[in-house]
């Protein structure tokens, strides 16, 4: 008989409910193991058993943070567990949020180890390392036949209440906690060692990361706005009905830029998305919903806004690496830094 | 993509979108909290001109955050 009872926590596409067109669901919970659960169970061994899996749409999570982490905490609780495990989420960023707080909540409240596997860019990863032992996985559920391994060891670890070495030797990110070890070789040697393997050009592992502070200088604030031609972008993915670049419904390689002059008002017949990561139903009705159109029309006229600038740039964020990301927004800034524009209001879904 | 811009531009740009704490963390400056996901600027819920009016609610904070100075990032 299993001693060591464990909740496993999955959003509704891993729990099994549905995709997107069930991603507001409340959360509610289920006896035993769901989905990737059964196969997390094995990876735990003979002393750990997933006694309840507690689920909740990402959309309705990401909605309403604060209610939904409580609603999530008790039904966590009433298990009675010694560990909590959530996801892996890999890329999914909504998904990655609700494992990173609900981990972050119940080892408060609770008073238990958790752990949740994430791809290092998903947001939920940046926001919940340094509470929690994220493991490091791959950016797709492809690749849960190798963060299912990676998160049972590492849950037996905590559970047992073992020492938990470095992020290097255990798979998970870095949490920024530092601890005094003692070392075969004095400072100033390793010191010296780092310098050559510099020098030479060898890879070498720095044992002081600096941290790094991506951040911009806000801008200066428009002056005059009835005077300011401003500009509109969108990652929700809002394209003229039939896709016409075809950019993807998730990991977009590209963006498009579309002419709106002339138009006052995006229809179901002349828009729609083509994001993959949302229930599309509202924005296919009226693209708008995503991409303000009709109201920018409205102050132009009015004379609230000098102009609206008649090109818009689209592209899909959904599971879009970092990388990509800035490559398209660099390349979409060189536009309209050509074109003259004030300001810019960038639209997510 | 929201960074790159400002910094690529140099104008003030506002991200409207609904989880503000994702925003937060990416390090977006100006930030313009919105209605749902799956429908940041509408809700399907509300008549046609209701849904305008709310519309224009959010894009003129969203104007204001353009004219507003800011020294770090901002929840307006």
């Amino acid at each position: 008989m299993a001693s060591i009872r464990v909740v496993h926590y999955l959003n509704q596409f891993f729990g099994q409910i549905g995709g997107e067109e069930k991603a507001d669901i409340t959360p509610f919970s289920k006896e035993g193991p769901v989905g990737p659960g059964t196969a997390l169970e094995n990876a735990l061994g003979n002393d750990m058993s997933i006694i309840g899996t507690v689920i909740c749409g990402d959309t309705y999570f990401n909605e309403n943070i604060d209610t939904a982490t409580e609603e999530i905490v008790k039904l966590i609780a009433s298990f009675k567990p010694n560990l909590l495990i959530a996801g892996p989420a890999f890329n999914a960023g909504r998904y990655g949020m609700a494992c990173g707080a609900v981990c972050t909540a119940v080892q408060e409240r609770l008073n238990i180890p958790v752990l949740t596997g994430m791809y290092e860019e998903n947001p939920g990863a940046d926001m919940y390392k340094k509470s929690i032992y994220i493991v490091k996985t791959g950016n797709s559920a492809a690749q849960m036949r190798t963060a299912i391994p990676a998160m049972g060891r590492l849950a037996i670890r905590l559970a047992k209440g073992e020492v938990i070495g470095s992020p290097a030797e255990e798979g998970y990110l870095a949490r920024g906690i530092r601890k005094n070890v003692f070392h075969a070789q004095r400072g100033s040697a390793r010191a010296v060692e780092i310098l050559l393997k510099k020098i030479k050009g060898e890879p070498f592992a720095t044992e002081y990361p600096m941290p790094v502070f991506d951040r911009v200088t806000p801008r200066p604030a428009i002056k005059n706005l009835s005077q300011a031609k401003i500009a509109l972008v969108t990652s929700g993915g809002i394209v003229p009905k039939g896709n016409p670049d075809r950019i993807e419904s998730s990991s977009a390689s590209k963006f498009g830029r579309y002419d709106i002059s002339g138009i006052n008002n995006l229809t179901a017949e002349t828009f729609e998305t083509a994001h993959g990561g949302y229930d599309p139903v509202y924005a296919n009705q009226d693209a708008d919903r995503v991409l303000p159109v009709d109201v920018m029309r409205k102050l132009e006229q009015e004379g609230i806004i000098g102009q609206l600038h008649n090109i818009y740039y689209a592209t899909v964020g959904n599971g879009t690496s970092v990388a990509n990301a800035k490559k398209y927004a660099h390349a979409i800034g060189e536009e309209l830094k050509q074109a003259q524009v004030d300001g810019i209001i960038l639209t997510s879904t | 993509m929201v960074k790159e811009l400002e910094e690529v531009v140099d104008v003030p740009v506002v991200h409207v979108c609904t989880v503000v704490p994702i925003s937060l963390t990416v390090g977006a400056n100006r930030i313009d909290p919105a209605v749902a996901i799956p429908y940041p600027l509408g809700n399907p819920q509300l008549n046609q001109d209701e849904e305008f009016a709310l519309r224009r609610s959010i894009v003129e904070k969203a104007l204001q955050a353009l004219s507003t100075n800011v020294g770090e990032q901002t929840v307006f």
